[in-house]
């Protein structure tokens, strides 16, 4: 059976069913797969924290050019080094969830893409953007000119106050029309 | 001077990371909701200023101790809505789960568990229970996540274009078993309880039957023969043949079924609730993948939206960035160059090519129907076994071969964009499938007991198209990666045609919604044809092809294979359907309609008895003459339904006025912004140098002064 603290209680099942996206096994899913993270004293804490370096070892984010981002923004530790509590984690499993809104995905993603967390997309944060896209190796990414004129069509198309940067509300605009966004932005343990 | 951190209530900017941002945000909307629950507030509530931007805002100013009343405020607010709405408007908050809880807080007292007991109208409360259940039904078969673990794999390997197709799949299994279950409840059941009493010719198995369908199946519940058209049970021995549904015995105190009104009802019913089940997911993924306007902003779609988060093994991964790479290449190379104007010339040869592959596509169209119907009356006089399967064969050996026909023919054409190529191929394909089917249906007309034997053609079509599935397989996939592998020597496995396979699964449906009113059973072969079908599949898909190299567009593809499902499939068979129970005569000697003109007499027969019995109810056939059968209503109903697509129409087209307004709107109130910035920086800079001045002046005169 084991102590209280490595299993879940109804209640807090129950009120985590209520604040996130998630279903009950869901969330017992992601629990299970949580406390196999914890080391063995910290298995009856209830607020551990696993270190940034343990969650990108789940094979769901293993091999995302995002992983570090991902943990950064679901993190709520302060000294911000991307280490997540278990409600954390179920943040991050709901903001990627099926029945999660457009809404909140868009919120994430934005956030994501921010490279350097000052809440718009600057072109610094556009050129690391696609850089994680295009991959790592030397062939596969775009040379200097093309990121440039990258950058600036996408500064044309979606900046519509003409401020040099995308903020969160263009970036929902542009989000809204494009219909594979909500299909492509999932991960499911 | 007006300060201008008053007047923005949501700064776009800080709302991206700021909390209170986010928390005031979510109070205005929270006190949206809740004023929309109650009433509607006046215009004169509104603060008539000039930008409509802040209209709707309070003026009120966001201090610094703003952020606690808020978060009070909105705290209220949420425990003063209703239950379902509070739960929606928490868990669309992006907040954390440890904030969320301190917002949530809500005495015990509050907490009601059933929504519907809050709902104001009561009325309704009874349809809303209906759809309650349908729903719960469906969720269920939803949460029982068969196949799991295999989808993830499947969507971690090859992303969420393949997905689709197993998913679709997945849709399929859940209608028939639907289907199934309501034909093995109120017809099968009942009927193999109560055997009918003519002498059957009992055949012994052979394994023929497996095939054929004929045999010793032939005289079982699987098809439509089988089933007696009196009430069950039958009450004294001694009743004639003959009797039909009129004469009921009514005088058996015993519980008693009218087999050809469940036969009628049951099949009428099953197609009504699969069509609504149908039309309601159409408009579901529709309303999903239909954007207003034809967006032009390409490259910043592609960017921020064609990471497959879904995909998670690292081959697939590399895969998927050098695709995205290519696509984004491709792209700038597309609007760098110029648009040369293609000639006349070149336009009109183009066209040529392109009337040309029509041609060539719809003559071997028209050529194989002409085949296969000369085929098909060589055939009819055949009664040995055999020889039976060679018509299903020839049909989809041609549903096998001419497509690939048309992929070649396309070849030779050009397209303005990928997505025009693949509705074409979609578009071909499709054609040959229905003028298959037409054929066919036309075909099955006019035979002694033409219903079972129309039953057993479907049985053998259905497998004789799971037996191709599995060829092509077998030699498309698994054949072609061994001989690309040791004979050509290249790395490059096959691609899962997506758009291919999903169309040979909405045939083997449109098969089996054609052949549910001849042979009750034949749901059932087809849940056990997916589920061979969903393994096969997935098996060699994994072993076999790699993952795809152009992009697929799944929402918008998913929204095309759920209406090609619905209207050339569903509603098809449904016209076939109808159209037999209402027009042709069912064959005299077999089957549960045999004696009557029609199958819908039966209905009929009902509905005269039961007015004989409760004069009451003459109401009810009185409404059903004049509205079902009256063509004016329909003429009415028709009508009504134009006028509302027009009038949804018109509002959508008003939108996008208001979309491209509100974005100038935005650009002037940017240009506004910097405006009123760089007014404030010179008034402040003229207010510096004109300090400087009179400092220096002050100094100059004090030293002049003194010395």
């Amino acid at each position: 059976m084991g102590t209280t603290a490595s299993q879940l209680s109804k209640e807090s099942l129950s009120e985590y069913q209520e604040l996130t996206f998630l279903t009950k096994q869901e969330i017992l899913l992601a629990h299970k797969r949580f406390t196999e993270l914890l080391e063995k004293h910290e298995k009856d804490q209830i607020d551990a924290r696993v270190p940034m370096g343990k969650i990108i070892t789940l094979p769901e984010l293993k091999s995302n050019p995002f992983k570090e981002r991902i943990c950064r923004v679901f993190s709520t530790s302060e000294q911000k080094d991307g280490s997540l509590t278990f409600e954390d984690f179920l943040d991050l499993l709901s903001a990627f969830s099926d029945s999660a809104t457009l809404e909140i995905k868009s919120h994430y993603a934005f956030r994501i893409f921010d490279f350097d967390d000052d809440g718009t997309l600057d072109c610094a944060d556009l050129e690391k953007l696609v850089n994680c896209l295009t991959g790592e190796t030397n062939d596969a990414k775009l040379s200097s000119t093309e990121m440039k004129q990258l950058i600036s069509n996408i500064l044309e198309e979606s900046d519509i106050d003409k401020d040099g940067t995308v903020n969160l509300s263009e970036f929902q605009h542009v989000i809204s029309r494009s219909p594979d966004f909500v299909s492509s932005f999932k991960i499911v343990l | 001077m007006v300060l201008l951190n008053e007047i923005i209530v949501v700064d776009p900017v800080s709302a991206g990371r700021n909390r209170g941002a986010i928390i005031s945000q979510y109070c205005n909307k929270t006190l949206k909701l809740r004023r929309r629950r109650q009433t509607r507030p006046s215009i004169r509530d509104f603060s008539p200023s000039s930008r409509p931007s802040i209209r709707s805002y309070g003026m009120e100013g966001d201090t610094i101790d703003a952020e606690v009343s808020k978060r009070e405020r909105l705290v209220n607010n949420l425990q003063n809505l209703p239950v379902s709405d509070r739960v929606r408007m928490l868990r669309g908050m992006p907040l954390s789960v440890a904030e969320k809880k301190e917002i949530r807080y809500v005495p015990r007292s509050h907490r009601v568990v059933f929504y519907l007991c809050l709902q104001p109208h009561k009325l309704t409360a009874c349809l809303v229970l209906l759809f309650l259940t349908l729903a719960v039904w469906l969720s269920f078969l939803h949460s029982l996540q068969p196949w799991q673990t295999l989808l993830k794999r499947v969507s971690g390997r090859f992303g969420t274009g393949v997905l689709s197709y197993f998913l679709f799949l997945k849709t399929l299994v859940f209608f028939n078993v639907f289907l199934f279950l309501v034909t093995g409840a109120f017809l099968v059941l009942p009927q193999a309880v109560h055997p009918p009493d003519e002498a059957t010719e009992t055949r012994s198995f052979s394994g023929l039957e497996l095939l054929t369908g004929a045999g010793s199946f032939s005289h079982t519940v699987m098809y439509y023969g089988y089933y007696t058209n009196y009430t069950l049970p039958r009450s004294s021995r001694g009743e004639g043949r003959g009797q039909n549904a009129s004469a009921l015995s009514s005088d058996s105190q015993q519980f008693s079924y009218n087999m050809p009104l469940a036969y009628f009802f049951t099949i009428g019913m099953a197609f009504f609730i699969t069509c609504i089940i149908l039309v309601y997911s159409m408009s579901k993924t529709f309303g999903r993948s239909f954007r207003i306007n034809k967006s032009n902003s390409i490259l910043t779609m592609k960017t921020f939206s064609s990471w497959d988060f879904k995909v998670i093994k690292k081959k697939s991964v590399q895969i998927m960035s050098e695709n995205i790479c290519t696509q984004l290449k491709e792209l700038l190379a597309e609007l760098t160059q110029k648009n040369t104007k293609s000639t006349f010339c070149k336009r009109f040869c183009r066209q040529m090519v392109h009337g040309v592959a029509w041609t060539i596509c719809i003559a071997s169209t028209t050529g194989c129907m002409a085949g296969v119907y000369y085929f098909s009356e060589l055939v009819t006089m055949c009664t040995v076994s055999a020889r039976l399967l060679s018509l299903p064969t020839v049909v989809s050996l041609i549903n096998l071969l001419l497509p690939a026909l048309f992929n070649v023919v396309a070849w030779m054409e050009i397209y303005e964009s990928p997505s025009v190529f693949a509705y074409v191929a979609i578009g071909r394909n499709l054609m040959l499938k229905t003028s298959m089917l037409g054929v066919l249906c036309f075909h099955w007309l006019g035979r002694v007991c033409w219903e079972s034997f129309v039953g057993e053609e479907l049985y053998r079509f259905l497998l004789m198209d799971f037996i191709f599935t599995l060829l092509d397989t077998l030699f498309g996939e698994l054949l072609w990666r061994l001989f690309s592998e040791k004979v050509l020597k290249k790395k490059r496995k096959p691609v899962f045609d997506i758009a291919r396979n999903v169309l040979d699964l909405i045939y083997g449906q449109t098969l089996a919604w054609l052949g549910v009113l001849f042979s009750p059973l034949l749901p059932a072969v087809q849940i056990l044809k997916l589920f061979l079908v969903f393994y096969i599949k997935m098996s060699s898909v994994m072993m076999n092809c790699q993952a795809p190299r152009k992009p697929y567009r799944a929402s918008q593809m998913t929204t095309i294979f759920i209406t090609l499902l619905c209207i050339p499939s569903l509603l098809g068979a449904s016209v076939c359907v109808t159209y037999t129970m209402w027009s042709i005569t069912p064959s005299t000697s077999c089957g549960p309609f045999r004696g009557l003109s029609t199958m819908f007499k039966a209905g009929k027969h009902w509905m005269k008895i039961l007015e004989k019995d409760n004069p009451k109810l003459s109401v009810l056939s009185k409404a059903h003459t004049y509205f079902v059968e009256n063509p004016f209503f329909l003429f009415v109903g028709a009508g009504i339904f134009l006028i509302v697509i027009y009038f949804h129409s018109q509002v959508v087209d008003g939108q996008r006025k208001i979309i491209s307004l509100l974005q100038d709107q935005i650009q002037n109130e940017g240009e506004d912004k910097k405006f009123l910035i760089n007014q404030l920086q010179s008034v402040h800079k003229q207010k510096q140098d004109a300090g400087k001045r009179l400092k220096s002046q002050v100094s100059h005169l004090y030293n002049h002064q003194h010395f």
